[in-house]
């Protein structure tokens, strides 16, 4: 079985510096990504989970670029790389506002790294998927686009 | 090892054929470590056949690669006690094979004993004896040298001069091994076995008993007796003994090879003097056995051993293993938990349940952080859904019935267990059969662990949530809407001292004003401390006032947006031509701090959550001191929820941050003595550290200066604290007295609780001032009740 700290294969493509560089950032990180949370999870909740892991130096919620609102994302930064680790080992693939999310490590937190990078300016997963998710804007952004349904916002 | 044949043979002797051979011999080595390691392991074979071919891989690669099947066996010893008996059946074969391998084996791990004991190590020191108990069963060692050593470990516990705890770490290690080598014992050396049994009694009953009321989950012994963990094993060995020292629960693979061990000749162990004892010295903690199912509670099926068998012993010690070993990965914790062998004969999830709830319970304080035992629960219910929730289900209904007299500590661990997990399920709950605890007190442990689940839920979750999933009958404990509350808002601000300024501030601040103009708005304000003389107030409370109300209302809409208005004031390099505007208004004054704390309060009342983090905020800021926190969580304004979590809460995360500050200095001066004395340092990190320029001495004086210092705000911390406590519990006790009420009420349990929690979550740093507090504080005329949770504390380590 992988380690629950351990990298995964995702190296975010718009990092500036090589990969050998990325690389050396991410297995020292204290910095995580958090990924499939409701549009509606509040940075109280999020404190509130991710406090348990350890002190939470701040957290980072992914906006819209456009609407500037909660798109689903965020970045947690802890004081120290043991803290963070605690998270992955215990808070990646538990629920918060019953759904799953999903923790991965990040190289740093960015100015400009808290907008979605989906044409439409929510992430990009919500562009192209299929499903109805009421947590996440309802249909992705293709399928709404596509549909004479009023869209639901 | 026809490899290695042809190699010998060859006369071609460049170094690529060393370097092969030697790769070869790297090869060979990593495969005996993978067999040794691996046996016992599911296999095709039979465990016997699995030994038997091991023993004889082994000794024909003796002679060559002796010191590394030494070193693999020893360490297997140690690190797999579960499969003790695995191991010395290996050794023992090994034995009847070689003799000279069997003495050096003996006198490596007659080694380790040593260290460990030296090193403090109990566990080792507790496996590796009880490997040698093991190997009398395997005719390796004689019994009269087994008996020698366990004598020995047990004279320690005629030393007067040593702690308690001392002499428990022996006695405990010998009781350990008892069940593995007692029936032998029984059988060949009745009498000296007697004797060994009766020298641990007398030890048993003159024990002192201070420690263990702190340590008890619950104050009751209804319905399970909350056992001292030395008097549980006596019980369960004294029981063993009445049943003829017949166990069921080991596997013993030697029994199988009794004819070819009983052929060997038996080793003795070197005779071993036990380390004295040092101050610098740690011994284990003792602990009480966490009781909270009995057979009745498990479904048809297998029985649940009973509390004083050695089966519940010996099962509930490899739990606690499998946990130590894998708690990190809790995928993996919960699969081998499930996989645990002979699981067909125990109730499986309530032994773990039992097991993971004495670990999140555990005082003075779990070994690891709540969340580990949260989320491998949730693992275990989702790789065993049809049994595990129900289990759980019915454990936390059993500690709720029990709750009234659950320790506070534990009582604060089951409030944020229980909230996380039902996070986890939609908050789903049969609050139904809960509806009883609506018609108790408030400060009721039911109604509270009610009240405070639900503020929990409702942080991980939002307001019209748990309003909306718990009965109408419990209405009166959802907790209030986390609104803030702005005293000068339109409406109110006109009858408001000052509140004509307040608008005018709000307006500036909203518009980007910096500080220098903000500053001149609020110097505007009347001082209400000007008293008509010349003297110069020492600061403006209602400066403070309304600076924080502004402050805080305008960064209500969420966390970041109060800590940025917060850090707008706070010393930049960008605004360091304008006033800082906290040094300015508040400073250091500790009056001044109080009126910005209690300011904070009246605003976010309702919002617990808030007022957390605010503190957090300002205490990384350096805005509010440590000190004044404590002062303020005591005042006669904040006695009203004096008793709620979120206050402890604060309290205990100040604390922690005291103790990081002090650890992080620590840290530091070592790091810069060692660099100073240019030592090497084994960090990874040295490279780094090399190029920066050595530290001069008087950076380091400089350094131990500061970490002085605030070693001194820590101890005045814990005074003030403790100085708190006995003042508000003694005037409890002093007005009961006068008035002839029962001192024990709610409020008393809860204040002493917390008392006790102090004592517990922070002992290791307490310890360090453990002799002025004994001085200055918990002096002998304090009233018993209060100065008991101080004796207590002491005898963890005495």
């Amino acid at each position: 079985m992988t380690s629950s700290v351990a990298l995964s294969s995702y190296r975010d493509q718009h990092f500036r510096g090589s990969r050998h560089l990325q690389e050396r950032k991410l297995l020292n990180s204290t910095t995580l990504y958090v990924g499939n949370v409701s549009f509606y999870t509040t940075e109280e909740q999020l404190y509130e989970l991710f406090n348990r892991a350890g002190d939470v130096k701040r957290i980072v919620m992914g906006l819209d670029k456009q609407r500037k609102t909660p798109c689903g994302f965020i970045f947690v930064e802890y004081f120290c790389r043991d803290d963070a680790e605690s998270c992955m080992r215990y808070i990646n693939g538990t629920r918060l506002d019953d759904r799953i999310i999903r923790c991965d490590w990040d190289a740093g937190f960015v100015e400009g790294r808290q907008y979605g990078r989906g044409k439409t300016g929510g992430q990009v997963r919500d562009e192209y998927r299929t499903d109805y998710d009421p947590g996440r804007g309802g249909y992705g952004k293709i399928v709404q686009q596509k549909t004479i349904l009023p869209q639901s916002l | 090892m026809s490899r290695r044949k042809f190699d010998e043979m060859s006369d071609y002797d460049s170094s690529r054929d060393r370097k092969r051979r030697r790769t070869d011999a790297v090869e060979i080595e990593d495969r005996l470590e993978s067999l040794i390691i691996r046996v016992g392991e599911k296999s095709t074979s039979s465990l016997e056949s699995n030994l038997e071919g091991l023993a004889s891989v082994l000794e024909a690669d003796i002679n060559n690669y002796k010191s590394k099947i030494l070193k693999i066996l020893s360490d297997c010893a140690v690190t797999m006690p579960e499969k003790t008996t695995i191991y010395t059946t290996l050794v023992g074969l090994l034995n009847a094979k070689n003799y000279n391998f069997g003495g050096e084996f003996v006198d490596m791990m007659a080694k380790k004993l040593k260290e460990a004991l030296k090193a403090c190590m109990w566990r080792t020191a507790r496996y590796v004896l009880r490997f040698f108990s093991d190997m009398v069963n395997c005719h390796v060692i004689s019994t009269n040298s087994l008996l020698q050593l366990l004598h020995t470990l047990l004279d320690t516990a005629r030393d007067d001069n040593s702690p308690q705890v001392r002499s428990d770490a022996y006695v405990y290690a010998v009781l350990s091994c008892l069940p593995w080598v007692g029936r032998e014992l029984y059988e060949k050396k009745e009498q000296d076995l007697e004797r060994l049994l009766k020298h641990i009694e007398i030890y048993i009953r003159k024990r002192t008993r201070k420690h263990v009321p702190g340590l008890r989950v619950w104050r009751s012994d209804r319905p399970h007796p909350q056992e001292e963990y030395l008097d549980c094993l006596w019980a369960q060995i004294c029981k063993l003994r009445a049943d003829m020292w017949q166990e069921k629960h080991i596997a013993r693979p030697y029994v199988a090879f009794d004819s070819i061990l009983c052929e060997a000749l038996q080793h003795n162990i070197p005779p071993l003097t036990v380390p004295p004892h040092h101050p610098d010295n740690t011994y284990t903690f003792p602990w009480v056995v966490f009781r909270l199912f009995d057979y009745t509670d498990c479904p048809e099926g297998p029985v649940l051993p009973g509390a004083h068998s050695i089966e519940r012993y010996l099962i509930e010690e490899h739990l606690h293993n499998i946990l130590r070993e894998h708690h990190t990965e809790r995928k993996q914790c919960a699969a081998v938990l499930l996989d645990f062998p002979l699981k067909h004969k125990i109730p499986l999830e309530y032994m773990i349940v039992e097991v993971v709830l004495a670990e999140l319970f555990h005082l003075p304080t779990p070994k690891y952080l709540e969340i580990c035992f949260g989320s491998l629960l949730i693992e275990l219910c989702k790789l065993q859904p049809a049994t595990m929730p129900q289990v759980l289900a019915q454990a936390v209904e059993l500690l709720y019935d029990r709750i009234d007299t659950m320790n506070v500590c534990c009582h604060d661990r089951f409030v944020s267990w229980f909230s996380y997990h039902l996070s986890n399920f939609q908050f789903k709950w049969s609050w139904d059969d809960w509806l009883d605890a609506a018609q108790l007190d408030p400060m009721h442990p039911r109604a509270k662990f009610i009240i405070e689940v639900l503020q929990r839920s409702m942080r991980l979750s939002y307001h019209q949530r748990i309003a909306e999933v718990v009965p109408e009958q419990f209405d009166c404990f959802v907790p209030a809407k986390p609104e803030h509350i702005f005293k000068y808002g339109a409406e109110t601000a006109p009858e408001m001292e000052g509140g004509e300024v307040a608008q005018r501030l709000e307006a500036c601040i909203r518009a980007k004003g910096n500080p220098t103009e903000v500053l001149q708005i609020l110097r505007e304000l009347p001082n209400p401390l000007r008293d008509g003389t010349e003297d110069e107030p020492s600061f403006n409370p209602l400066q403070v006032q309304i600076f924080t109300q502004v402050l805080l209302h305008l960064g209500s809409k969420s966390f970041s947006h109060s800590f940025a208005g917060i850090t707008k004031f706070l010393k930049t390099s960008q605004n360091s031509c304008h006033p800082q505007l906290f040094e300015v208004l508040v400073g250091p004054n500790e009056e001044a701090q109080m009126v910005l704390l209690r300011e904070m309060y009246e605003v976010w009342a309702k919002h617990q959550q808030m007022l957390v983090m605010l503190t957090d905020k300002l205490l990384r800021s350096h805005i509010a001191s440590c000190a004044t926190v404590a002062n303020w969580i005591f005042s006669k304004e904040m006695q009203h929820d004096f008793t709620r979590s979120y206050i402890w809460e604060i309290l205990h995360g100040t604390i922690r941050k005291m103790n990081k500050h002090v650890a992080r200095l620590q840290k530091e001066v070592n790091e810069a003595r060692e660099r100073h004395s240019g030592r090497d340092s084994d960090d990874s990190s040295s490279d780094e550290e090399d190029s920066r320029p050595r530290p001069t001495e008087e950076e380091i004086e400089r350094m131990e200066e500061k970490l002085e210092a605030v070693q001194a705000d820590q101890k005045n911390l814990f005074l003030i604290i403790f100085q708190r406590f006995i003042m508000i519990l003694s005037e409890h006790l002093v007005r009961c007295d006068t008035d002839g009420r029962d001192f024990n009420t709610h409020w008393y349990r809860w204040t002493i609780g917390r008392l006790q929690e102090i004592f517990m979550l922070h002992n290791t740093q307490v310890e360090r001032y453990s002799q002025t507090l004994s001085t200055l504080l918990f002096t002998q005329d304090l009233d018993p009740h209060i100065l008991d949770a101080f004796n207590q504390f002491v005898a963890l380590r005495s």
